[in-house]
């Protein structure tokens, strides 16, 4: 099995320094596209290998580029940012990479800015990745003193700055609008699309923003071809995928997988099957914001398009397990409360609903819920839909609710009728 | 024009716009709260909820926020749809989980976006049981209250503040549902355009804190449309008043003139009114200390003047009728303008520039519009705020262009604002010393007269080569320049601004060929020229001798008595000139509202109404007449100085005013007399109009206690006063639909109480009034061939040894005599003070703070030191108008005194 993410990253070992990762075909694939690729032919490749962005939304990455104005008349400078904001409750699986191999994702910035004739990229990191932001700075410094940032790289037209950005530890920063208005010192608040970022993204140019794992397959695109990259996965979706468990099971992780394994694999195989005395009852299977799925949905392949027909999404692909022995309402709150306090406070149904919707779980935890909660929550989950609220953060948090609701109503319904938590 | 389906009825709507504002424009009831007509969409309140579909096939469509989504044509779309008006619901229910229960006792009650809204969803039934979150409020200086559990987040104070402008101190803070909006710390809000938050929080989180002092309900509130007296720029206000003091000033919306703002001092300067230098009764000299009755006064004046040889000094705060009323008792020959004499040659040369100018004077929607603009000697925020605004606006035109091209609607207001960035002009200035428009300049100068006329002549000069050359220019003045020309003569709609305020005929002069020169290249240039008060311009088309000459008349015994009208002429000449005039004279006769020096020095002092209790007309800078109301029956012997002097008139027999009765006659007479004010009947129905047989009434129909306001007194009703002067009623009775837009006394409508309610007596939302933007402009351009380039560029400016050139620095509060009488405002005028260069200040060994000594025009002025960096070496600033600053002819030439020995500083202390 082919894990060409994670093949040079060992838990114990410091990441590859420049030379080493040189030396284990390290920047290969920046040789042969700025040597020999026009950027058109880099979009189109990207293209043809149905990379699907692995931030979430899986939205096709050379499509997305494609939006980038080209030419000597567009405004400059054109922006690349890497969404290294891992902020979603659960999902810690660009930290793997960005501690285990920084120049994999350097290399993969300076071949998605050579897509798109980026000036400037920066990595906006999670503040809380201390480790990760002492590689990527040394990185950056070697990638800069070998020639492969700054101007004129190997000798082409080519110029690229990068910068290293700390954000403060908001998950709205995970929001690709959200994070340009962070990154530009301004509050971390999503903006209205269009106009997309393509368009007028950082101080209003052209900017890309991709994730993390994203970029670090764009190396082993370049160096391998579309077919290559397709054929790594089981199912229509190209690539490996890092996936992750966390939850009462034997072995929470993280692993890259072909793309398409199933629940029930990553489940029992790799995370080594419940713990002792624990039954799975469901899963959120793409982080904090994804539907739950339960016990018939085991043998459902991660990808994003039947992950989707399930009921529920894909999202950055690190599920967390629900277990028999805890009170799904807790877990919802709990949940809520994060989103509660995430929201940026812009628009109304999030910044005062979810507030609201966390009050009242908390209440139905405590076992003082009235049986007209459920009206409340259930016209919180039709109204905080895509498009009504300003950004996807409300809908992701009402995605476990929704879906909480529809597996686990009777827990919700037992709660207010005995006035306790059958769970305490 | 796109032709958009609600609710299945087929719509014809204007191209470019939103949802939103078409659905208003239509006269539809659809709630917002974070839109705003001058501020464009940004889709954070969620509240303008419609659900659209695809096409007739399509029941189940999708809701959308209507002020996020352009008009197409074809579009469908519901504003009736059940999960429309469900959600919309819910927004209110959300917005009051948090919203304090306090509209009995909040000042926004009655008048309130955020209760009109609730009430227009239907929300009613509170579901959310858990405790409110609550803040700490902020004092946030004399003009506003802070009360920050009433927000509901929409977040247009900041817009408006930070975005719109240009505010620093007003700020979002925090995260999800604990957002604040205010100051980083307690503390006086800097920006003077903060008392628009008032009408901009759609509730009751900022709020009028003048109107605390005395507060009523906008329905129980006596309303007239009124024209604010404190600039030139004529900004249409509606005043309220109950139990007989004025209780507030609000914006009058007129598309052409104000648009939805006002600066602090127009909205908060109203409480001069309410002063207690008010002068109530008549007062005769030598009958005092009795005030005597309006009859007495007048027989006693009657009295004084016959035989005497009369002359009359004008006013330039006083209207237009109340001026033409003296000139026409006392004579053309005997009237006197009554303004200082710089001012009166600028504002002659204003009136002649805009006579003779081919180019039109741009209103002050035409200057946000304005794509280049070129200002000379004016600090606007201090002597014209509101135009200073509108230049703020105008430096967006040319970065919007490439928003047009990114195919961005204009209103997307955070999307625009994100492309644009930092862009902004062009712009240029040259002003005296540092203003607060520097931020946005692509150059600033900061000189004296002569240095920025020279400039202006330069610039002329490269546009046309029949305005003369300026020679000994340095390199840099040069290249400025030609970078000025260049960005003028490309811009779309060129605007040159300046005015009276630096004192200057010579910069003036250079902005008249400016503009020009550049309206023979451009048709669509602009000009706008300040000039110093309310109706100095109406004063100066009515004509009038100089001050001096008055005062000569007297002392060459030419005349012997002298009407003041509503003239503090200690304000506008030496106090010791004026002294000698009202000493020689045998006859003072003073018509004010106000005691003040000059009325002091009179033998009788007639109480005249302030503009809450007169009707007249006013002449702004740019020749736009415009008529105020008198807003409630005046009590005491008080009336309009233009009816005081008809009666005077009467009583001397002179044949003009025998049957002057009310306000229409004075207006036909003046247009009969002064064929410069032809076209005036046109700014505002006569007294006799009526519509439906009724008049219009100056209060809602949801007045109160009008039988038990005054059981003190009486218990017996009393007739309610007439109006002899306007087609209004002082009561609640009368019509109720729109009237004319000229005396529409406040805007309301059903479902929208408050100032929002102006959507709907609007041709388009932020567009015109629907029956026209109130006031006529007496002044076209020149027809082509009257202008007359001017040729005499002045010698660049030189340092004189020992002295100072002092140049008149204009504060927006303190400068203005009738605000000045306000607390409010009164608190935020600076103390006394020069302003020095500090290398001149080092010069003379001064720190700051330190006292300066200078002789000017033979008076010696004792002011402690400012510095101010920018102010040109060899200048010092003199604070214009401020109450505590002798009056001074500037600019003019000071002579420093020797300094006092340091111990004469020091505090006297007794051993």
């Amino acid at each position: 099995m082919e894990r060409p993410l994670t093949k040079h990253i060992h838990p114990d070992r410091e990441p590859l320094s420049l030379q080493e990762y040189e030396r284990v075909g390290g920047y290969q694939a920046v040789r042969k596209a700025l040597l020999e690729l026009t950027p058109e032919a880099v979009v189109t490749l990207v293209k043809d290998s149905n990379l699907r962005g692995r931030g979430g939304a899986g939205f096709n990455t050379g499509l997305k580029w494609s939006f980038v104005p080209m030419g000597p008349d567009v405004p400059r400078p054109k922006y690349l940012v890497a969404n290294a904001d891992e902020m979603e409750p659960g999902t810690f699986k660009d930290r793997m990479l960005l501690e285990g191999n920084p120049h994999q994702l350097i290399e993969g910035m300076i071949l998605a800015s050579y897509a798109i004739g980026a000036d400037i990229s920066y990595v906006f990191l999670r503040w809380a990745y201390k480790k990760a932001a002492h590689g990527i700075i040394k990185a950056i410094q070697e990638a800069y003193a070998a020639g492969y940032l700054g101007q004129n790289i190997l000798g082409t037209e080519f110029s690229l700055e990068m910068h290293l950005h700390t954000g403060v530890g908001r998950y709205m920063c995970g929001e690709e609008t959200a994070l340009l208005n962070a990154l530009e010192g301004k509050r971390a608040m999503p903006r209205a699309k269009p106009p997309f970022p393509q368009v007028s993204g950082l101080y209003g140019k052209p900017t890309i923003v991709n994730n993390v794992e994203t970029l670090c397959c764009l190396p082993h695109i370049v160096n391998h071809g579309a077919e290559w990259f397709k054929g790594l996965s089981r199912t229509q979706d190209a690539g490996t995928k890092i996936y992750g468990v966390s939850g009462k099971v034997k072995r929470p992780g993280a692993w890259e997988l072909p793309m398409g394994v199933t629940i029930r694999e990553l489940v029992e195989e790799y995370a080594g099957g419940m713990l002792d005395g624990y039954k799975f009852k469901g899963a959120l299977p793409g982080g904090a914001s994804t539907d739950f799925l339960v016990e018939q949905h085991l043998d459902t392949p991660m990808d994003y398009t039947s992950i989707a027909a399930a009921g529920s999404r894909m999202g950055t692909g690190t599920m967390i397990i629900l277990d028999d022995q805890t009170c799904p309402v807790g877990f919802v709150h709990n949940l809520q409360h994060f989103f509660a306090q995430e929201s940026c406070g812009f628009c109304t149904p999030c910044r005062e609903g979810l507030p609201w919707v966390e009050k009242v779980l908390l209440s139905i935890d405590r076992g003082e819920g009235r049986p007209e909660d459920m009206n409340i929550l259930d016209f919180h989950t039709k109204y905080l839909g895509p498009g009504n609220t300003f950004c996807a953060l409300a809908p992701g948090a009402m995605e476990p609710l929704q879906s909480a609701l529809k597996y686990f109503r009777e827990d919700f319904e037992r709660h207010i009728h005995d006035h306790q938590c059958p769970w305490k | 024009m796109p032709t958009i389906y609600i609710d299945n009825v087929p719509y014809e709507v204007k191209p470019g716009k939103n949802l939103l504002e078409a659905c208003l424009t239509l006269g539809k009831d659809l709630p917002y709260f974070c839109w705003h007509p001058a501020m464009g969409s940004v889709g954070a309140c969620r509240q303008c909820a419609v659900k659209v579909f695809k096409d007739e096939a399509d029941t189940k469509g999708r809701l959308i926020m209507s002020c996020m989504e352009p008009v197409r044509d074809q579009m469908r779309l519901s504003i009736e749809e059940p999960e429309a008006r469900e959600f919309r619901e819910h927004v209110i229910e959300w917005l009051m989980t948090n919203h304090p229960h306090d509209c009995a006792v909040c000042d926004e009650g009655g008048s309130c976006h955020l209760q009109d809204m609730t009430v227009m969803t239907g929300h009613a039934y509170r579901r959310f049981q858990f405790k409110k979150r609550t803040y700490q409020n902020q004092y946030l200086g004399p003009f506003l209250n802070h009360e920050m559990n009433r927000c509901i987040q929409c977040y247009r104070c900041v817009r408006y503040y930070k975005d719109y402008a240009g505010g620093k101190d007003l700020d979002v803070f925090g995260a999800h549902n604990h957002v604040y909006f205010g100051r980083a710390e307690d503390g006086v809000l800097e920006s003077e355009f903060s008392g628009n938050l008032v009408e901009v929080c759609p509730t009751g989180v900022f709020t009028d804190k003048t109107l605390k002092q005395h507060y009523t309900r906008k329905w129980d509130l006596t309303m007239a449309p009124s024209v604010c007296h404190h600039c030139s720029l004529g900004c249409n206000i509606t005043a309220g008043e109950r139990y007989g003091s004025l209780r507030q000033i609000v914006n009058r919306y007129n598309g052409e003139v104000n648009g939805y703002f006002l600066c602090d001092r127009g909205r908060f300067g109203y409480e001069f009114v309410n002063s207690p230098a008010r002068v109530k009764k008549a007062l005769v000299r030598s009958k005092l200390p009795e005030a005597v009755s309006r009859e007495e006064a007048l027989q006693e004046v009657g009295a004084k003047l016959k035989g005497a040889r009369l002359i009359g000094i004008g006013s330039p705060r006083a209207s237009l009728e109340s001026n033409f009323a003296l000139k026409a008792l006392v004579g053309e020959d005997n009237f006197h303008s009554g303004v200082s004499d710089t001012d009166y040659d600028l504002v002659n040369m204003s009136l002649k520039i805009l006579q003779s100018t081919p180019a039109r004077t741009f209103s002050l929607r035409e200057v946000e519009k304005a794509d280049a603009v070129f200002i000379l000697g004016e600090d606007l925020i201090n002597t014209a705020p509101l135009l200073g605004l509108a230049v703020r606006q105008s430096v967006r035109q040319q970065p919007m262009e490439t928003v047009m091209q990114a195919s961005i609607p204009y209103w997307q207001d955070a999307a625009a604002r994100e492309l644009v960035q930092d862009q902004h002009g062009p712009l240029f200035m040259a002003t005296l010393t540092a203003t607060k428009l520097d931020e946005i300049t692509t150059a600033t100068v900061h000189a004296s007269p002569d240095t920025i006329a020279r400039l202006g002549f330069a610039v002329a000069n490269l546009i046309s080569a029949e305005s003369p050359e300026v020679t000994h220019l340095s390199e840099e003045e040069q290249a400025l320049a030609e970078q000025i020309a260049q960005a003028l003569v490309k811009a779309k709609r060129p605007l040159i601004i300046s005015g009276c305020s630096s004192g200057s005929e010579a910069v003036l002069e250079a902005a008249a060929n400016l503009t020009a020169a550049l309206h023979a290249q451009n048709p669509e240039t602009g000009i706008v020229l300040t000039v110093p008060e309310c109706n100095s311009m109406g004063l100066a088309m009515l004509g009038g001798h100089r001050l001096d000459s008055a005062f000569a008349a007297i002392h060459n015994n030419y005349a012997d008595a002298v009407i003041i009208l509503e003239n503090n002429l200690h304000r506008s000449a030496d106090k010791a000139e004026v002294d000698r005039f009202l000493g020689k004279a045998k006859q003072v006769i003073v018509l004010d509202h106000l005691h003040h020096a000059t009325s002091e020095k009179a033998h009788v002092v007639l109480p005249a109404g302030a503009f809450s209790e007169a009707d007249g007309t006013l002449v702004n800078n740019e020749g736009r007449a415009q008529r105020f109301y008198q807003v409630y029956p005046t009590a005491e012997d008080i009336q309009e100085s233009w009816r005081w002097l008809a009666q005077i008139g009467q009583a001397l027999h002179v044949p003009l005013m025998s049957q002057w009765e009310n306000l229409d006659d004075v207006t036909r007479a003046l247009m009969e007399n002064e064929p410069r004010f032809k076209g005036l009947e046109a700014i505002a129905p006569p007294a006799g109009f009526r519509i439906a047989g009724q008049k219009v009434p100056r209060e809602t129909h949801r007045f109160s206690g009008r039988t038990a306001m005054f059981a003190h007194h009486s218990v017996s009703e009393p007739k309610p006063p007439e109006d002899p002067d306007a087609p209004l009623t002082f009561t609640m009775e009368g019509y109720r639909g729109q009237p004319p837009s000229p005396i529409t006394p406040f805007f309301w409508a059903p479902g929208w109480n408050s100032m929002q309610s102006v959507n709907k007596y609007q041709d388009e939302v932020g567009g015109h009034l629907r029956y026209g933007d109130p006031g006529v402009r007496l002044i076209e351009p020149g027809q082509n061939g009257t202008h007359r380039f001017y040729h005499d560029v002045p010698e660049d400016f030189q340092p004189l040894k020992d002295h100072l050139f002092l140049l008149p620095l204009p504060h927006i509060f303190g400068s203005e005599e009738l605000s000045s009488f306000s607390p409010g405002i009164a608190e935020r005028a600076p103390k006394p003070f020069v302003a020095l260069n500090p290398l001149d200040a080092q010069k003379y060994g001064l720190e700051a703070g330190e006292i300066l000594s200078f002789s000017l025009n033979h008076q010696t002025f004792r002011l402690p030191v400012k510095l101010y960096p920018e102010l040109p070496l060899g200048t010092a600033g003199l604070p214009k108008g401020l109450p505590d600053v002798p009056f001074a002819e500037v600019p003019a030439w000071a002579i420093i005194l020797k300094q006092e020995p340091a111990w004469k500083n020091q505090p006297h202390t007794i051993s």
